[in-house]
Order: structure tokens, then C-alpha cells, then sequence
């Protein structure tokens, strides 16, 4: 496995968490460092964490980071190899035989596949980066098609022969954890867990995100937010209903609301479950204050 | 490696600590070691910071240990000097190996167990062995039949079918260049059967005292027959048995299985268990369409409201959601305690759980039953 110490100019991680930053995504060493060592060491990057705590704002990051198009392949259950890789266009193919007449014509041809998300990134390693997105939602059947593709980056077209990538694609995984994945797909990929980020750097990935938002706001919000993930809700707000609750309680008290006021008509945003909502409910207002204080 | 080659020393203590890791439980791979030894040399290594994200990168730890894995890293690179003593509690992190033992096990409010005796017979009782011996007759039914009869729900793989809402062009296209371009018959593909999800719950509490074992046993069984399912036991705590009766072998996984669980015989405040499950997300999820199988007396003694609402929100989630309890028996039985003709209404089947066969035959049954 060919090990570049140096890609594209970020030769450690911390060059690589200040490429990150100037695309506005505050990384922690943490996930400086595991990206840094995907690259580096030419393996997948396989980032884990609640919904909402940046896994698929760090793939894109990384991708306008290196200069590079962004591939997204969203899994969902069911998803084979015709969504993943690669399909025939089967209309085409018919048309073809029937206008070919006595001609012999080649329907396996280049202008009857159609390209899906990891075969265009196979056949362009050096300028795409392969998004692969809550994996957790897709089969055991895929993971285990997965599986293979990570390995040796290359596909079989039954039709067509191998192909091979020509260099070692950049591909980030990511996954919400709804199931465990299967042992030997973490091995194959270097593996960054996602926390809720410190109550400070939260707060300045909210005023990075929304530049309209004042710094007391957002610390108020980063405070209630942090407060809210403590209790027992079925669905926490992530960094991302954070960034969106600032903006609509800046919205409101722009349009003349009050402050605490304008947190807690915008709470809609941060929490999205009827049952959490009236869970917490009654204690808002104190939570609101003691935050905002 | 080259660094193995010129720094036969410095890697040493690299590849030492992967097999600590390993000791400890966690499952590592030789191309990880490889990936971790190539890690620390890109990253410098400039201080020991660097070794353990390099750890945590190529070693994956998952999330739930990684309290483990920093205390193992401290031991073993910094000579263990910060490691608190006094509480005692971090020795148990190490030996206790599995789920449920770290950040993410939800512990209820305050232990019920009226007295510190109580604590002491339910850590002893924590190392008990299940009795030996090959499985009963209906566990062996419920291997043999699990493939054909449990709940399936439709997925959204297709497959070939002669009839289906779908065109085949696929395999159509291959019929057609064989007939010279024409179209004989159209390929169809319907949607393929899964197994449904399933979840068991099962109560440990001293009342349960007479099943605990025999549901165990049952769980390790249904855990081997089908690949979509949770195993919770509740009690004081909340444990998460999945994996642990992942393993093949029956006496391996009990072991694991019991080890795991240190609760056996307590109280039970079965709604705050129920609760704490339902505040995971993670958890909580398990439940969504799944056919819920709780395997409990119901004996209550804590908050009625609060076991209430915690199954009202589990039939939500289930697909169907069944208490098998040992004090039903027959068809027409009906609930006298408080706590079961409370949460009566909630629940699609209150059945019998007296027995293994009972319990088999009800599991069994599911896919006939419809979705509540």
C-alpha cells in the first residue's frame, strides 16, 4: 500500500484542520487526525456519531479541501449494484438492436452504461471524492458488495471485464449507528467516532455557520443545546438544529421579538418530536433562563 | 513494515500494546496493527497524543470503550501513574469486557434494592453459571421451524418473479438478443420477504427468579435463528445481551451472557427500565416495526404512570408488541394486577411465558398474527 505523507500540499494533520477551516469546518484533532491518516495511508474514512454532529459536512469539507467533486451515494434499504455502480440502459440497448438491422453492433458498448456513484468515482480517483452515506441504512447484502469495492477498488461488469482504479479513491463512510456494522468493514477503514463538540467550539461553529447570529446568542443557544442533550429526548438536536435555532431566534427578535421570547418560539427547530416537545415543555422557560443567563 | 525493521525496539512497544488491547476484548485485526504502525510513523510520533488518535484511527475502538482504551493507553505508555485508585472502578472497566459496561449503559435513577444485602447476593449471583446440558425440546423446534415462521415483513430488494409490479429489462434484454430483438415475454420482479425485526426484553427481577435462565437459553437460540434481533435483560439496569449471544457456542454465549448481566434476582421498577431503553436512540429504534417480545411478570413496584407510558410509546413503535408473562395461563386469561390491567390496552398479546414451549409457540405464531 503506497503510504503519500503529502497530499495535495497537507502534510500533517494540523495543516489539514487549517485547509478544513478555511472551507468553515472547525475539526477537532480528533477527526483532523483520522482524515489526515485516511489520505495518508490511501484507506476509507468511516465517521460515526449522532445525527446532526457534521459526518456529512466533514466529507464535503474534505472534498472542497482538496479540490475535488463530491460523489454522494445516499444508501437506503435495498440499494444494489444497478443504484451503486453501474446500469445498463436497457431502452437504448433495445432501440440499437432493432435499428442495427443485419450490422453487428456492440449493445455492451461505453454509450449504453450508465455510470452511478462508485464506478464515477473509480474512474476518476484523482478528482472525486466518494461520499457513502448512512451505510448504516443499507442491507447486509451491500455492505458485504461494499466490502469488496474497498478492498481493492475495483469492480467486475460481467459484460466488460474488470476495472481497476488507477490510484486510491478518497471515500468517507459515514453511519448514524441504527445498526452495528459489520466488524471486518470497520478494519478495512480508518475509524473516527464524532462526539458533540465543547460548548466553545460549538459556539463557533455557530457563528462560522450563521454569520448573522451574535456571539451571546450563540452561546446561549450552545448552552441550552448542551442542556437539552442531557435529557432523556428520543431525538437530541445536533450541531446542525443548533446553527438553525440561532438563525430563527436571531430571525424572530429581529422582527421584534424579546430575547428569551425569541428562543422559545423558535424551539421548533431544535426539537422536531412531538413527544420531546411536551416533555419538555414545562420546564422551557427555566431552561431558556438558566441558559441565556 | 520498515519501521518494524529499523526500530525493532520502539515498535515493540506498539505491537505490545495491540495485544493488550486485545486481551482486554477488543477485536483487532493484523492489517490494523499494520495501519496503526504506519500511523504513528507519518504522525511524527510527536508526543503520545499522537499515538492514541493514531490508536483510535486505525484501531477503531468502539465509542462505548473508549474509556477502556484511554485507561489502557495511560497504563500502558505512561507507566499508569494517574490512575485513580481509590474508587476501584476502573479495575472493573478492564475486566468487564463487553457492551453495556461503559458510558452508554443507562443506569436507573436509584438502585431499589431495599438493602445492601441485596446488592452483595445480586453481585454474587452476577457470576453464576447456567446449568448445562443440550437444549430442550422446544428450543430445538424453535431452531428448526424459526426460518420458516417468524414475522417477515416485505423489503425492498426486489427478486424474480412470474408476476410483480415491476419490468425485468435486465434479464429481459438477455432473453431478447437471443430471439433476435424480439420481445417473447416480459420479465417481472416483485419485492423479496425479510425477517422482521425483533426485540426481546427480558426481566431478571427476583420474581422472575423460576425463568431466568430458561429465557436466556431461549434468547441465545433465537438470537442464532434469526439476524435481526435485540436482546435486552432489565432489572436494576439495563443490558444489552446482543452480542454476547452472537456466539455460537450455547454454553459460551450464557456464560458471556450471564457474566454480562449483574443484576439477577434484584427489584424490578420495570417502567423506569423500559424508560431508560426508550432515552437511547439508538435503543430506542430497535423497537420501530419490530415485533416487541416482553417476557415479564409484571410484578411493579415503582411508579404505575411511568410503566404506563413506556409501553404506550413501545406499542407505537412495535409492529406488535406481545408480554408473555408467567402468570397467564390459557386463553382466557385476564390481568388482576395493577400493573398489568394498566398497561392491558397497550398490549397486542398478554400470553402465557411459563414456559419454554409456551413462550416458542407464541414466537412462532407471530407471523400469523397481524400488524396491530
Amino acid at each position: 500500500m503506497a503510504v503519500r505523507a503529502n497530499i495535495a500540499g497537507i502534510d500533517s494533520p494540523e495543516a489539514l484542520e487549517k485547509a478544513l477551516r478555511s472551507a468553515y469546518y472547525l475539526a477537532d484533532q480528533g477527526i483532523a487526525t483520522a482524515a489526515y491518516l485516511a489520505l495518508a495511508l490511501g484507506k476509507p474514512l468511516l465517521l460515526e456519531g449522532s445525527p446532526g454532529v457534521g459526518k456529512t459536512e466533514a466529507a464535503k469539507a474534505i472534498a472542497a479541501t482538496l479540490g475535488r467533486r463530491l460523489i454522494r451515494l445516499q444508501c437506503y434499504e435495498g440499494i444494489d449494484a444497478s443504484a451503486a455502480l453501474y446500469e445498463w440502459n436497457y431502452p437504448r440497448q433495445m432501440l440499437a438492436i432493432r435499428q442495427a438491422g443485419d450490422e453487428t453492433i456492440d449493445i455492451y458498448g461505453e454509450t449504453f452504461l450508465i455510470e452511478r456513484p462508485m464506478l464515477a468515482a473509480l474512474r476518476a480517483p484523482d478528482s472525486t471524492v466518494l461520499l457513502i452515506d448512512e451505510i448504516d441504512r443499507s442491507d447486509q447484502e451491500f455492505e458485504a458488495f461494499l466490502l469488496e469495492f474497498l478492498s481493492d477498488f475495483q469492480i467486475s461488469i460481467p459484460e466488460r471485464g474488470t476495472i481497476r482504479a488507477t490510484e486510491r479513491p478518497v471515500v468517507v463512510l459515514t453511519s448514524n449507528r441504527t445498526r452495528d456494522l459489520h466488524e471486518a468493514l470497520r478494519r478495512r477503514c480508518v475509524y473516527h467516532w464524532i462526539d458533540y463538540p465543547t460548548a466553545e467550539r460549538e459556539a463557533r461553529i455557530v457563528m462560522l455557520r450563521a454569520s448573522s447570529v451574535a456571539e451571546a446568542t450563540a452561546r446561549a443557544i450552545v448552552a441550552a443545546v448542551g442542556k437539552l442533550r442531557r435529557e432523556p429526548l428520543s431525538k437530541a438536536p445536533g450541531i446542525a438544529e443548533a446553527v438553525d435555532w440561532a438563525e430563527a431566534a436571531t430571525l424572530l427578535n429581529k422582527g421584534g421579538a424579546r430575547w428569551p421570547d425569541a428562543f422559545k418560539r423558535s424551539i421548533g427547530v431544535a426539537l422536531k418530536d412531538e413527544e420531546d416537545l411536551a416533555f419538555i415543555s414545562p420546564r422551557l422557560d427555566a431552561l431558556i433562563a438558566e441558559a441565556a443567563a | 513494515v520498515n519501521e518494524v525493521i529499523q526500530l525493532p525496539r520502539a515498535a515493540r512497544a506498539f505491537v505490545s500494546f495491540v495485544a493488550l488491547l486485545r486481551v482486554n476484548g477488543f477485536a483487532i485485526a493484523p492489517e490494523q496493527t499494520t495501519a496503526f504502525l504506519e500511523a504513528i510513523a507519518l504522525l511524527g510520533p510527536r508526543d503520545p497524543e499522537d499515538i492514541r488518535q493514531a490508536g483510535l484511527a486505525t484501531l477503531a475502538p468502539p465509542p462505548e470503550r473508549r474509556a477502556t482504551y484511554d485507561l489502557l493507553f495511560r497504563i500502558h505508555f505512561l507507566g499508569g501513574e494517574e490512575i485513580p485508585s481509590a474508587e476501584g472502578d476502573d479495575e472493573e472497566i478492564i475486566r468487564l469486557q463487553e457492551e453495556g459496561r461503559g458510558d452508554e449503559e443507562p443506569l436507573l435513577a436509584d438502585e431499589i434494592n431495599e438493602s445492601g444485602e441485596m446488592a452483595v447476593r445480586a453481585e454474587a449471583l452476577a457470576e453464576r453459571r447456567l446449568i448445562p446440558g443440550g437444549p430442550s425440546e422446544p428450543l430445538r423446534r424453535l431452531a428448526r421451524e424459526a426460518r420458516a415462521r417468524l414475522p417477515r415483513r416485505r423489503g425492498h430488494r426486489r427478486m424474480r418473479a412470474r408476476r410483480g409490479p415491476w419490468a425485468d429489462l435486465r434479464r429481459t434484454l438477455r432473453e431478447l438478443t437471443r430471439n433476435d430483438g424480439e420481445v417473447m415475454r416480459l420479465g417481472r420482479l416483485k419485492r423479496r420477504a425479510r425477517p422482521r425485526k425483533m426485540l426481546l426484553l427480558i426481566d431478571v427481577s427476583g420474581s422472575m427468579k423460576a425463568r431466568s435462565e430458561d429465557n436466556l437459553d431461549l434468547a441465545h437460540t433465537l438470537v442464532q435463528a434469526t439476524p435481526n434481533i435485540e436482546v435486552f435483560t432489565f432489572g436494576t439496569r439495563l443490558t444489552r445481551l446482543t452480542r454476547a449471544l452472537r456466539l455460537k457456542r450455547r454454553e459460551q454465549a450464557l456464560a458471556a451472557a450471564s457474566h454480562l448481566v449483574s443484576d439477577w434476582d434484584g427489584g424490578t421498577r420495570i417502567g423506569d427500565a423500559l424508560q431508560a431503553f426508550l432515552a437511547v436512540p439508538r435503543f430506542g429504534s430497535y423497537a420501530r416495526g419490530a415485533a416487541v417480545v416482553i417476557l415479564s411478570d409484571g410484578l411493579e413496584r415503582g411508579d404505575l404512570s411511568a410503566l404506563r407510558d413506556a409501553v404506550a410509546k413501545l406499542s407505537r413503535r412495535a409492529w406488535r408488541l406481545s408480554w408473555l408473562t408467567p402468570l397467564a395461563t390459557g386463553a382466557s386469561f385476564v390481568p388482576q394486577t395493577e400493573a398489568l390491567t394498566a398497561i392491558h390496552r397497550f398490549v397486542d398479546d398478554m400470553a402465557d411465558g411459563g414456559s419454554n414451549a409456551a413462550v416458542v409457540a407464541h414466537v412462532l405464531s407471530l407471523r400469523q398474527r397481524r400488524a396491530a
